[in-house]
């Protein structure tokens, strides 16, 4: 990086309905700055390269070190948190985009809503009998809690379903982060007990059969959690239990 | 009336709002849940290290009452010691539940919970989930509300915020206003009861190791509205942290466990890289210092040091506030071994290999001790009667605290570990008493006059249209920076009353500016500005009941360091010494020669100083500025005594 200023291209969208429009900004360069803080330097002086005075960009933020997933948007053509997009890694002029596969609530904004509501279709979560004290947990060997802690890394950040070319607005395919919840709460020895329901919930329309095994949702995953093989491992449950509904239900 | 359910409105979607949440439902009660986002992605999710439980996984001997002591102590006798006591004894049940929800605990050989080693204590009682136990818990109780989501007992609002309390004309809170971060709209939801468990106010210092949505604003409302602030200026600061543009990212006290020095350039604002400073060239200040010690000195210690060398010698590294914190001495092999995680963060975020060059770190603010104070009933045998409505409320009737945004438990300093465990515990804790709370009312919420609804939604269309009218030359991000630069150059670790009296004077220019804001963004849909200025000015208030508070405690206990009241204790004292010294006053006259005369000197001033400032300070609200007064500390458990890690 020689030059001291760093141009920005943002595509920027007054509200849902409303026409996308992009808008180029100007801020100094400092080392080891992420997107983040060039979002809040254009806070600071919200104009553009030519000199118009804007509504500062908005975008949606928290932890600012990738643990919350809320900061994800399409920088360089490329699904990704803004808060570890350092800079002076990236090529300029560097673009903005909020994500393409979720309603845009303003500007880098989207609506994730879509991802939690499935997280209910698929029940992820372990049904406890209750929050009192009756002693320990389940035991189980620290192998297994090391595969159920990886998936249970995600973010719910949606990464995934940005790269998924079967992900789109218009359907209701659920998606890689959800099928890998179901493996996590499937393979928990106590959430195993509604596998069933699970299961159900993945057959169909859809489902886990409408995965065109792209395989791209494992390389933008930021938290590298081995989406292919949860979505195998999915699979093969799922046509077990399609066999069980078939002979003994 | 029986029939009618319980209705509450939890303010907050981390550890302490969603167990409280959790509790509630399983009680049969409604929940509204408020959150300025996705609850998911609460600020509980940075939390790293662990979760404490005295459950003696390892036959250490360990108890709930040693973990209580540990605490209290590491709080400087400054916590109610009843509620500590209470948390500790409840803490195994706690963790024993997180694992029953799913948590990925590390486990133990034998499948077991592994338990480590943390700050403050001697024994392994420290449950830890990977790197992310704080993401890790924080998802196992937003699993369990989304499926009381489901069943319909909780209403989720995302993307709103608390504005205020909705106190009725006897002046008891009976809802919230609340602002739709997308519509722009401003309505009330009333309820038996409003939890506040929005979290830490780290953002009145710009950047720390808090999220973007920790202002404070919410209890800071609160206080507006005539809640008591209690312990404002205990403020901890974490020595190790990476410097942001945008945050203060924390780099675990394990580097330096694994050898990693400290040192900054002999020759101020010296530009060489760092691997071509010869060794003769390089200050390693906390190793010259403190020779025994070294670089493993205490928390507080090593933020002091470090603070020194940056501002009163200015020999930050390029001028910059930041200092060398070096492992190149280690083998690549060693230290992927040893400290592979946080190498890797490191990286991630500033793009430089710890391997091969020095990290550059700085201390950080990094939890606030005090917060909304909150009242509790002991059950008389050292716990809490946990069916009592007393329990978590605020000084306003039917508006509770919990979490980071109460002032309980951790006292004038926090044990690492300790935070996870009191969000959840009085999330869960308060449950029962606030369901006796709804029971016990003589008039619900229903019955109020909408007028009183209509007047709190008023006021705030008004004062959001106001704020939108705003066309000053300030710009608000810019003067919020400002805010948390004044707050760190002169509030942070080292205290002295004249740079604290002139930190009350740039915050009261500051708060002068304000009121030439430009607001710089008028739309009205899904538009941060209005709402961030409206936070911007709790930030201001909230940054003088800090100022205030640590400008009027003229002593030094726990993170509160003015070197002016050292007590100066000698380096060859025991702090059981001042047990026995209790103990003979007790019993009369101190024999001649029973303690050394220094030692006596000092216990006499330790005891001197605990008879002036032994208290909690509470923050009244009142013409602009916080009033000052102090209430007693229960420590009718422990006896105070003077602190010392060797």
């Amino acid at each position: 990086m020689a030059s001291d200023n760093i141009q920005i291209k943002v595509k920027r969208q007054d509200g849902p309905e409303s026409k996308p429009y992009w808008q180029e900004f100007e801020v100094p360069f400092k080392p080891h700055s992420n997107i983040i803080s060039c979002l809040q330097d254009i806070q600071r002086n919200p104009s553009t390269c030519k000199g118009e005075r804007v509504n500062p960009v908005v975008w949606e933020c928290n932890c600012l070190e990738e643990v919350c997933g809320a900061c994800t948007m399409v920088i360089n053509g490329r699904v990704r948190q803004a808060c570890t997009a350092l800079v002076h890694k990236l090529d300029h002029p560097i673009t903005l985009e909020p994500m393409s596969k979720f309603p845009v609530v303003r500007d880098l904004h989207v609506d994730r809503t879509r991802m939690f509501r499935n997280l209910k279709k698929v029940k992820a979560w372990i049904h406890v009998d209750g929050t009192h004290d009756i002693g320990e947990g389940p035991i189980l060997p620290d192998e297994e809690r090391a595969k159920r802690y990886v998936l249970s890394e995600c973010m719910t950040c949606g990464c995934c379903l940005e790269a998924c070319p079967q992900f789109s607005k218009d359907n209701n395919f659920l998606g890689a982060a959800t099928f890998a919840q179901v493996r996590l709460f499937n393979a928990h020895p106590t959430g195993k007990f509604d596998q069933e329901q699970r299961l159900d919930a993945v057959m169909g329309e859809g489902g886990i059969a409408d995965c065109g095994n792209a395989q791209v949702c494992v390389e933008v995953c930021p938290k590298h959690i081995p989406l292919t093989e949860s979505i195998a491992d999915v699979g093969r449950q799922t046509t077990l239990q399609i066999l069980k509904n078939l002979f003994f239900k | 009336m029986d029939k009618r359910a319980r209705k509450f409105v939890v303010i907050g979607g981390g550890l302490a709002g969603l167990a409280c949440t959790m509790k509630l439902c399983e009680a049969k009660a409604e929940v509204v849940l408020v959150s300025y986002q996705a609850v998911k992605r609460s600020h509980s999710v940075c939390a790293q290290g662990g979760i404490n439980a005295a459950i003696n996984a390892k036959g250490e001997g360990d108890s709930p009452d040693i973990h209580f002591y540990d605490t209290v102590k590491g709080g400087d006798f400054l916590a109610n010691q009843p509620l500590v006591r209470d948390m500790c004894f409840q803490a195994p049940a706690i963790i024993h539940l997180m694992d029953r929800l799913g948590v990925a605990f590390n486990r133990s050989p034998e499948g077991h919970l592994e338990f480590r080693r943390f700050g403050g204590t001697l024994y392994s009682r420290t449950a830890f989930a990977g790197a992310t136990t704080g993401q890790q818990l924080l998802y196992a109780l937003d699993e369990q509300v989304r499926r009381y989501e489901h069943d319909g007992q909780v209403t989720k609002l995302e993307w709103h915020e608390y504005l205020e309390a909705v106190i009725d004309h006897e002046g008891v809170c009976r809802g919230a206003v609340l602002h739709d971060l997308r519509t722009g709209e401003i309505f009330t939801v009333g309820g038996d009861a409003v939890v506040l468990a929005t979290g830490g106010p780290s953002q009145v210092y710009g950047r720390s190791t808090g999220s973007t949505v920790c202002t404070g604003a919410a209890a800071t409302s609160a206080y507006l509205q005539g809640a008591k602030y209690a312990n404002g200026e205990f403020i901890q600061i974490h020595p190790t942290a990476i410097p942001g543009h945008d945050k203060l990212r924390l780099m675990s006290e394990s580097a330096r466990g694994e050898g990693g020095r400290i040192w900054v350039p002999k020759k101020a604002g010296d530009t060489r890289s760092p691997r071509d400073i010869p060794e003769g060239e390089r200050y390693y200040f906390l190793e010259e210092n403190h020779p025994l010690f070294g670089n493993l000195v205490p928390r507080d210690v090593a933020s002091r040091e470090i603070y020194d060398v940056v501002f009163n010698k200015k020999m930050g590294v390029t001028g910059e506030p930041m200092v060398y914190l070096d492992l190149t001495h280690h083998s690549k092999e060693y230290l992927d071994d040893r400290l592979g995680g946080i190498i890797d963060i490191y990286e991630k975020f500033t793009g430089d290999d710890p391997r091969r060059v020095p990290m550059k770190i700085f201390p950080a603010v990094h939890y606030s001790m005090g917060g909304l104070w909150t009242d509790f009933k002991d059950d008389g045998h050292g716990l809490i009667d946990h069916q009592s409505p007393r329990n978590q409320m605020t000084s306003i009737t039917g508006l509770y605290a919990a979490g980071e945004a109460d002032f309980q438990y951790h006292g004038a300093n926090r044990l690492g570990a300790n935070s996870l465990l009191s969000c959840i515990y009085t999330g869960l804790m308060m449950g029962p008493g606030l369901i006796q709370y709804a029971k016990n009312q003589d008039k619900v919420f229903e019955n109020v006059p909408h007028q009183v609804f209509e007047d709190a939604a008023d006021k705030w269309k008004d004062r959001i249209k106001q704020i939108k009218s705003m066309r000053g030359k300030e710009n608000p991000y810019g003067l919020h920076r400002e805010l948390g630069d004044v707050m760190m150059e002169h509030v942070l670790i080292v205290r002295e009353n004249a740079k604290l009296e002139k930190a009350l004077l740039l915050i009261d220019d500051i708060e002068i500016r304000f009121r030439d804001i430009h607001c710089l963004d008028t739309t009205h849909w899904a538009n941060p500005t209005p709402s961030f200025i409206n936070q911007l000015h709790s930030m201001i208030h909230l940054s003088k009941i800090i100022t205030v508070g640590a400008l009027l405690r003229n002593e030094f206990r726990g993170a509160h360091y003015k070197p002016e009241f050292d007590l100066e204790q000698p380096h060859d004292f025991d702090p059981h010494e001042y047990v026995d010294y209790l103990e003979q006053k007790h019993y009369g006259e101190i024999p001649e020669g029973a303690f050394p005369e220094d030692h006596l000197a000092y216990m006499k001033r330790f005891e001197a100083n605990n008879e002036n400032w032994l208290k909690t300070t509470i923050a009244h609200y009142g013409e602009g500025k916080p009033h000052i007064s102090y209430e007693p500390v229960d420590t009718s458990l422990v006896p105070p005594r003077p602190r010392k890690y060797e």
